[in-house]
């Protein structure tokens, strides 16, 4: 029963990191889509 | 395109789940550490994803390195036919053969690994042109670097109940990964923090040299003695036939997640240095105004 602890500690830190990543790549990405609008403006 | 993207993000999604599914209740459970191996349906496909997209990086690295110049282009294209050509001529060769059999590979499967990489490098090269191999390179390494972090992460929490301890100090197969996993993360440090006109060359360069740690890594279970497990395919190792069919499923699951991702980031990058060019002729073209109202009256720029 401990072990399945671990399974699942790691099965839930993989999708947390690629939450993260994935997260990361969403605001970087609302990020430039407004410096675009505002060189576009410009 | 902006369609494929959400239906290929539904299909990866449920492959995922499904390969999630396979690996927690349809695969049998193993005899000797019970439920905690499925640990392996995540830990060895994120190993092979992001050895896979260092390999990318690799080749994106060599090749903008050598299309700086038409000579050195040349030289690399000959190069890398030789290699594959000479790769495949020394797995033929009665005592290579012999070694890699006690070994537990197959020479067949060598040689058409080997022949792979030429043909993956031309078609890198066909596909991205120009400035998009360095957009490669970066993507590759980014997504290679989250896919070996989670190797780290899983790998202690998969040992810990199984060997007893967290971490192998000493140990070349977990000293190798991490080596690797420092030599990409100073890969994007030196693209994120350094606006050098060089920093591009350099950092294919030290991408060069960091891909060398890919076959340390791999071929480390082989020849030297870890606290590690064997490989799962070939070199001595062996698994449950419906194990290995599991744990393909969850990789092509993995691979399909991580193309999904390197798009996106393929994606943010080209808009990230579309912006810069912005930027850049803005600034030229202020920097013209700024210079045509600084000239003395009667004289103007042609």
């Amino acid at each position: 029963m401990n072990a399945v602890k671990f399974l699942v500690a790691a099965y839930i830190a993989t999708w947390l990191i690629h939450g993260v990543y994935l997260g990361s790549l969403v605001r970087r990405f609302g990020r430039l889509r407004q410096q675009l609008n505002e060189v576009k403006k410009k | 395109m902006k369609r494929l993207f959400p239906i290929l993000s539904i299909l990866t999604a449920g492959l995922l789940a499904y390969a999630t599914y396979q690996a927690l209740a349809v695969a049998p459970t193993d005899a000797q550490q019970g439920d905690v191996y499925r640990i392996i349906y995540y830990h060895v496909p994120s190993a092979w994803t992001a050895f896979l997209l260092f390999f990318i990086n690799f080749i994106a690295s060599i090749q903008y390195l050598a299309n700086r110049k038409e000579s050195t282009k040349r030289a690399a294209k000959w190069i890398v036919i030789g290699v594959g050509g000479l790769g495949v001529l020394v797995t033929f060769l009665p005592q290579v053969q012999q070694q890699l059999v006690s070994a537990g590979m197959r020479p067949s499967a060598l040689a058409t690994t080997v022949l792979c990489i030429p043909a993956f490098y031309f078609l890198v090269g066909r596909l991205f042109p120009g400035q998009l191999l360095d957009v490669l390179g970066v993507t590759s390494a980014e997504v290679g670097v989250v896919f070996c972090t989670i190797v780290l992460v899983t790998g202690p929490i998969w040992a810990r109940p199984v060997w007893g301890i967290w971490w192998a100090p000493g140990d070349i197969r977990l000293t190798s990964t991490l080596v690797l996993w420092l030599i990409y993360v100073s890969y994007l440090v030196l693209r994120r923090f350094s606006h050098s006109s060089q920093t591009q060359m350099l950092a294919a360069a030290l991408a060069v040299f960091g891909a060398l740690d890919v076959p340390l890594v791999y071929f480390s279970i082989w020849f030297f003695r870890t606290q590690h497990p064997q490989p799962v395919i070939g070199g001595g190792g062996s698994m449950d036939p419906r194990m290995l069919h599991v744990l393909l499923i969850s990789w092509m699951a993995f691979l399909c997640f991580a193309f999904l991702v390197c798009w996106s980031r393929f994606r943010l990058e080209l808009l990230h240095r579309e912006i810069e060019e912005a930027h850049a002729m803005e600034s030229l073209v202020g920097a013209g105004v700024a210079a045509k109202a600084s000239l003395p009256l009667g004289r103007s720029s042609r």
